[in-house]
């Protein structure tokens, strides 16, 4: 008896490959956002919602728009348009006017990804490039936060969100005033911090009832989200975990010379550092893969984040500190190549 | 001193833990009938190839000399069948490549009684003469590298051997060749290593075998030798722990030096069946002409451990283990670094330690994504290599830069950073074609 020969297929080793694979990871990221969006969406209303959904599909729409340009395979199946999307509007405030989110999300994917080839070769992380330019072209809406948990925040829309493109978007201070039961100023922690020397209390900031931006306010949820990425080996944990201990040990330096500057637990909890540490600088493609690089990138991001929250003009300090760091990344790599097995060692 | 030794664990940084599909570890080997043709590569081994001494239509014996090494750097070859030379011709073997081989039809009806050598006397031998006897039976590296076995125990007159190191670890998943012998074979292996000992001049051998054959442990401790010369040591299950460097690292907390062998450190590290085989077949003065073959994977109704004779088409061992499916990867060696052979007339070899059989296993679909720069190859890589920046490099065809600035040729081929990469880049496949052309280039 002989055998029937069967079709044989040929591969190259290793001919068995652990998952998961891009597409995969980047699903998983998805669903570590979920609980943010939802936790946004009590927070602030439908006014959130609306934002994620529109930068996201504007996001969705740039990737695949460009693709078909370009005569290539739709890449909008591997999510990390989606991811973009998210991660964007994550960083706006809650009424910021959705044609300008829609714009965001456009740049974000044109200038922050597909000029520069695609998933993979993206310099920067294109959510922060998006971010970057919306806060460069419309300084006023970025920075105008509302309460939250306004009662009316589920029927109905903050004033700004609706905006005609390229009109002005309605004050919302008098609308502010209205809602708002508790005497908020409209400034977030890191600006009480900043311009009024209020420093906010940890543990709301821990459990993220403030105000903030959408999706930045919760450390806890943040942590949990991270955590479960890292629990399933699709986050770094060395990346946040550089950046944390980069923000404190500079915020406890700064606190030395100058005790009037908060302390590492308040710069660790405002101003959406959790979020940028956890689910922006961790952005694989635009940060170092060498072990001593990650250590240093997340260090130099730290740092940039406080001196630029003391002293410069803005407090939404770590999205400028991250891109800084992105695009130190090949500079970092080329000093922080590892040592390999059995080099001599002199 | 490593860091992980710092902490009582014995094993070696980064690497991974693939799924270990060791079903046939407690099936006993068994004999493969004869095929009726073998097809005897000349080139088994690294190094050249033998030169025939046959022709066609001379009637050879089993465990007759076919082949006589060409050079130092080469080992002679036996016929592993008693038949008729059919010819000497160039044959498809798994690398892809066209080689010459000796073909020789089976005389099934002859007994197959393996010839007769002279009887050896370890006791009295010079080493030099042990180190000669060893490459007259054609002895190679049995774990798969097929490195010749007498230029491995020529250690430099500058180096000292302090210990032996026995490799048991079989670190390839679905592989258990080297279990079955570990539990089959005590004495010979016992001896082999004596023999080795002997050969390299050192005191002591340590075997290691990884914790996933705690059977073998409890199965060879009574035989050890009461003055310790011998003992046996559990290391981490870890992929590639069966590397030279990997297993010294883990018994010992040494690295053996980038681009030096482990004589440099005073080591010499042997494969468990490449010893028991010594101590199997020197003192009857026989030589290597048949190897146990671990046949395993998909649609196979007697999956198992056989002893295969040398040249064995794939054919004929799938014909004999009850193949059933329509299509299939035919794989010579692990799933790590085993190479898929492209027809059933592809003969085995003195490095085949398996034959697998898959249908699409564990791919995570074949599209190619760019790096994303996800580090895992890096964390992953037991070199400590860049394999993201090499990768890139290779896709820029700049081999030269590979070799110089990112350490391309301490890369073994092992295969880790392609199995976690989540785009699905086939890093090693870059790797091994740019040390190819990198070879080249230099000659
Ligand atoms: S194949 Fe080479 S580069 Fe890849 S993990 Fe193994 S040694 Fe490192
Ligand atoms: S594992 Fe693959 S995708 Fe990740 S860094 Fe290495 S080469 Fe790039």
């Amino acid at each position: 008896m002989a055998i029937k020969t069967p079709k044989i297929d040929l591969r190259t080793s290793p001919y068995i490959r652990r998952s998961p694979s891009v597409p995969q990871i980047m699903r998983n990221v998805v669903y570590a956002l979920i609980p943010l969006v939802i936790f946004s969406m009590v927070h602030f209303g439908i006014s959130a919602l609306a934002l994620i959904v529109v930068t996201t599909f504007s996001c969705i729409a740039t990737e695949h728009l460009f693709c078909k340009w370009a005569a290539k395979k739709t890449t909008i199946t591997d999510f990390s348009a989606v991811i973009t999307g998210l991660l964007l509007a994550m960083t706006l405030p809650p009424g910021f006017p959705l044609w300008m989110g829609a714009v965001g999300g456009f740049v974000a994917i044109a200038m922050g990804k597909t000029l520069f080839g695609g998933i993979g070769f993206n310099v920067f992380n294109p959510a922060l490039v998006g971010r970057a330019f919306l806060q460069a072209a419309f300084p006023v809406s970025i920075t105008t936060w509302t309460p939250t948990h306004v009662a009316e925040r589920f029927i109905e829309f903050i004033p700004s969100t609706l905006a005609l493109p390229f009109m002005r978007p309605e004050e919302t201070a008098q609308w502010t005033a209205q809602v708002a039961t508790d005497g908020f100023t409209g400034a977030t922690p890191l600006a009480l911090m900043k311009f009024q020397q209020i420093i906010s209390d940890n543990t709301a900031l821990f459990f993220g009832t403030v105000t903030g931006s959408v999706g930045e306010t919760s450390t806890l949820l943040i942590l949990l989200c991270g955590g479960y990425l890292i629990f399933r080996k699709m986050l770094d944990w060395r990346i946040p975990a550089a950046v944390i201990f980069g923000t404190a040990i500079s915020a406890e330096f700064f606190h030395l010379i100058d005790p009037e500057a908060p302390r590492a637990l308040f710069m660790i909890l405002s101003g959406g550092l959790m979020f940028a540490a956890v689910f922006m600088a961790s952005d694989m493609v635009a940060s170092p893969i060498t072990p001593l690089g990650i250590f240093v990138f997340g260090v130099l991001v730290g740092f940039l984040t406080v001196l630029i929250r003391l002293y410069g003009a803005m407090t939404e300090a770590v999205m400028y500190a991250i891109l800084f760091g992105n695009a130190a990344t090949p500079l970092i790599e080329s000093f922080t190549q590892p040592k390999i097995y059995g080099a001599r060692k002199k | 001193m490593n860091f992980l030794q710092f902490f009582g664990k014995k094993t070696f940084s980064h690497g991974i833990h693939p799924p270990e599909y060791k079903e046939t570890h407690h099936q006993e080997t068994r004999r493969l009938p004869f095929p009726t043709q073998v097809i005897l590569l000349l080139g088994q081994s690294i190094g050249k190839p033998a030169t025939p001494i046959v022709h066609k239509g001379q009637q050879v014996e089993r465990g007759e000399l076919i082949a006589k090494a060409d050079g130092f750097v080469s080992v002679p070859l036996y016929a592993s069948v008693t038949g008729i030379i059919k010819g000497i011709e160039l044959v498809l073997t798994a690398r892809g490549t066209r080689e010459s081989a000796i073909i020789i039809e089976t005389a099934l009806s002859s007994g197959q009684r393996q010839l007769a050598g002279h009887q050896c006397d370890i006791e009295n031998l010079s080493r030099q003469d042990l180190i000669k006897a060893v490459w007259d039976m054609g002895m190679v590296g049995l774990g798969g590298a097929a490195f010749p076995t007498h230029v491995k125990m020529s250690i430099p007159k500058d180096c000292k051997i302090h210990t032996v190191l026995v490799n048991g670890c079989e670190c390839e998943p679905f592989l258990t060749t080297d279990h079955r012998v570990m539990l089959e074979q005590i004495n010979h292996l016992i001896r082999g290593i004596t023999i080795a000992l002997k050969c390299v001049d050192a005191p002591k051998a340590i075997i290691g075998i990884e914790s996933n054959k705690r059977d073998v442990l409890e199965a060879i401790k009574p035989h050890l030798p009461n003055d310790s010369s011998i003992t046996i040591e559990m290391v981490e299950t870890k992929y590639p722990q069966g590397a030279e460097k990997m297993l010294a690292t883990a018994l010992l907390g040494v690295e053996i030096p980038s681009k030096s062998l482990p004589s440099a450190i005073g080591l010499a590290i042997f494969n468990v069946t490449t010893l028991a085989e010594i101590g199997r077949l020197l003192p009857q003065g026989q030589a290597l002409i048949e190897r146990i073959v671990t046949v395993t994977g998909d649609d196979l109704e007697k999956p198992g451990n056989y002893q295969v004779p040398l040249g064995t088409p794939l054919g004929h061992i799938l014909d004999y283990a009850g193949f059933t499916g329509n299509e299939a990867e035919l794989i010579l060696g692990g799933p790590m670094m085993g190479m898929s052979a492209a027809s059933l007339d592809v003969p085995t070899t003195k490095g085949t330690g398996g034959v697998l059989v898959l249908d699409k296993r564990a791919t995570k679909g074949d599209d190619i994504m760019p790096c994303i720069k996800c580090s895992q190859c890096l964390q992953v890589c037991p070199i400590n290599l860049n394999p993201a920046e090499l990768g890139q490099l290779a896709a820029k065809r700049q081999y030269d830069v590979m070799e110089e600035k990112y350490n391309l040729n301490d890369c073994f081929d092992c295969g880790c950073c392609s199995y976690v990469c989540p785009s699905n880049i086939p890093l090693v496949q870059y790797f091994k074609i740019a040390k190819t052309l990198n070879r080249q280039r230099h000659q």
